[in-house]
């Protein structure tokens, strides 16, 4: 399907704004497709050159495990906004279902530590499952705006965290966890950061080649054109949603592995985090443009400067001074395609 | 012959508002009728009807003889009606390919088609050869809808009614938003659906389109269908007093007498 348009030729010929219009439009969407690679670049070599040790395996290690926090919720919250929504309580249900699995493993440890780990594991994973399916459900059937939903849930997980906890931490799990959670996997990755790369790859391949995937898009792209196609729009943003708690839940469960403790404060604000990430990797805030690999940067940023600053013994407040700025500059080049658009 | 799709007495109320008095409509194979009428003469309502957006009062819709009731546009599309809303419903963000798919993709073969994978290889290459077959000019099937033109998003809706739509495209002034070179290249699309033997009612306000591509020009005033003339036997000035009521039913049955 090479033919040229005759009509579009004559049209860029004629109307003499068109052209450049397009040519800066083309340059911009490189721009907005790249730009954060380049950004991730250079933070890397600049840390690099400050602090060599910044490049070492240890820190990738280090570096990567981290990244896992931000990055899990992201790739739900990735799905969540392609659609044109957004999911606030992905934190809170991340230490939702840390602790409900924590619990649950402490409660279950006699019968057993394999026995302990998975029912906990399974609790922790029913949890955000639950909660994903409840913030679907209220946003579809209630047709309340996901952000409103979202706060509200986010403010009910948060609150049983604490409830369920008694606001202190929760302790002797079975030791065995710690085991899983520091062991190695391929030589490269640590285990959560192996069970991230997983989600991710799963994640990828679900969004562009499959039509669940497909769908997503649409509706965020327009959720009347996927009504009238015959989509069922409600359903698909119901499995958004689940799929966005589940992850989360997974996400606190892997928290539990690598600290052997469940704290009621892990997931505060980690929302926050995943969003930056989502929006830093190019996602459209306005629905139906989005991309896992571009999430994945984000996410790589927010860690890389997060545990780089931490090396240069920066004073940790300067992070999300600099989180910050780059959202800025992430939403205003977002409105500016759009509105190229 | 048979009419593809065949209206009896419609009639359509909105509340204690009266839409559609009594509408009698027909459309054979092949053919392109045009639809005319003043502002709310109720063209809108009845291509409503007729796509399963809203339910009639009154009447009767039948294809291929056979009475049907479309609870929904979903329904009417399984009967094969299809149409192109004003305002377009395309997904900007998606490309060509995605659009004239939407909701009716084709998935892989075997295990990885049960577990939702696109089949897009053969989707590409399905919508080349549509897009080939109606003379349509877009650069790639890859091409995300909002980088078109205006008249090429309309291009795409077209394509995608004519590949469905297999007794009846519909489409609801599709070259409202257009200029006249875009409005020209929608008219060709039409003969080029009709070419294909598909049936296409046209709701148009410029008499010229309507005179260009329409076999047929059934008029509508204050929700009843007037006049149903053949578009070789009728011209401009006809039409318009149709249209505008000062020419009536009554008058043609009067015609009609001196003639028998
Ligand atoms: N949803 C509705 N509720 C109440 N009245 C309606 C509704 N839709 C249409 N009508 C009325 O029905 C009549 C026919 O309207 P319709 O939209 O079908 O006209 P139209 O021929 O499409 O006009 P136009 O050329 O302006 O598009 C009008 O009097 C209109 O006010
Ligand atoms: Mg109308």
């Amino acid at each position: 399907m090479d033919n040229i348009d005759g009509r579009l030729q004559t049209e860029d010929s004629q109307t003499v704004p068109a052209a450049p219009r397009a040519k800066s439009r083309a340059w911009l969407k490189k721009l907005g497709d790249f730009w954060t690679l380049g950004i991730l670049v250079i933070i890397l070599a600049v840390f690099g050159i400050l602090q060599p040790s910044f490049l070492s395996v240890s820190n990738w290690f280090n570096t990567t495990t981290y990244m896992t926090e931000t990055l899990l919720l992201a790739i739900g919250e990735t799905y969540v906004i392609i659609t044109a929504g957004i999911d606030l309580s992905v934190g809170a249900v991340e230490g939702l279902a840390g602790i409900v699995a924590a619990l649950v493993m402490v409660a279950l440890e006699p019968h057993g530590a394999t026995f302990a780990m998975i029912g906990g594991t399974l609790a922790g994973m029913l949890t955000g499952v639950l909660f994903g399916l409840l913030n679907g459900l209220v946003i579809t059937a209630m047709k309340v705006t996901p952000f409103i939903v979202t706060l509200g849930t986010m403010g009910i997980a948060t609150g049983l965290t604490f409830i369920l906890s008694g606001g202190t931490d929760v302790v002797n799990l079975p030791n065995q966890l710690s085991n899983i959670g520091n062991a190695t996997v391929l030589g490269v990755f640590s285990f959560p950061t192996f069970v991230t790369v997983l989600c991710l790859i799963a994640a990828g391949i679900m969004l562009y080649q499959t039509r669940f995937g497909r769908y997503v898009y649409a509706i965020g792209s327009n959720a009347e054109a996927a009504r009238r196609a015959g989509i069922p729009v409600n359903r698909n943003l119901i499995k958004v949603y689940t799929l966005s708690g589940a992850i989360a839940a997974l996400s606190g469960i892997l928290l539990l592995t690598r600290f052997a403790t469940g704290s009621p404060l892990t997931g505060t604000n980690d929302e926050l985090n995943a969003i930056a990430a989502v929006v830093i990797g190019g996602t459209s805030l306005f629905g139906g443009r989005g991309t896992i690999v571009g999430t994945l940067i984000g996410a790589a940023i927010i860690s890389v400067l997060i545990t780089g600053l931490v090396i240069l013994s920066v004073q940790p407040y300067w992070q999300t001074v600099a989180i910050g700025v780059i959202i800025i500059i992430a939403v205003w080049i977002d409105q500016f395609r759009h509105r190229m658009a | 012959m048979e009419p593809v799709l065949q209206a009896k007495g419609i009639q359509k109320y909105y509340g204690s508002v009266c839409a559609i008095e009594h509408i009698d409509f027909e459309i054979y194979p092949g053919e392109v009728v045009a639809l005319l009428g003043d502002n709310g003469a109720g063209k809108s309502t009845f291509i409503k009807i007729l796509s399963g957006v809203v339910k009639q009062n009154h009447g009767q819709i039948l294809i291929d003889g056979k009475p049907v009731q479309f609870a929904s546009p979903m329904e009417a599309r399984r009967f094969g009606v299809e149409t192109v809303y004003q305002d377009l419903a395309l997904a900007p963000d998606l490309d060509v390919t995605a659009n004239i798919f939407l909701g009716r993709e084709i998935l892989r073969g075997g295990l990885l088609g049960r577990l939702g994978f696109l089949d897009k290889r053969e989707m590409r290459g399905q919508v080349a050869g549509r897009l080939d077959q109606l003379k349509v000019s877009i650069k790639s099937v890859a091409q995300i809808v909002s980088e078109l033109s205006g008249g090429q998003r309309q291009a795409v809706s077209i394509v995608r009614a004519a590949s469905w739509g297999r007794k009846l495209v519909i489409m609801d002034e599709p070259t409202a938003a257009l200029g006249v070179e875009e409005s020209a290249k929608v008219l060709d699309l039409i003969k080029q659906v009709k070419a294909r033997g598909i049936p296409v009612l046209l709701v148009t306000h410029t008499l010229p389109y309507a005179f260009d591509v329409a076999d047929r020009i059934v008029v509508l005033r204050l929700g009843r269908s007037v006049a149903d003339l053949r578009a070789d036997e009728t011209d401009t000035n006809e039409v318009v007093q149709w249209i505008t009521g000062s020419k009536t039913v009554d008058r043609i049955a009067e015609l009609q007498g001196h003639r028998g």
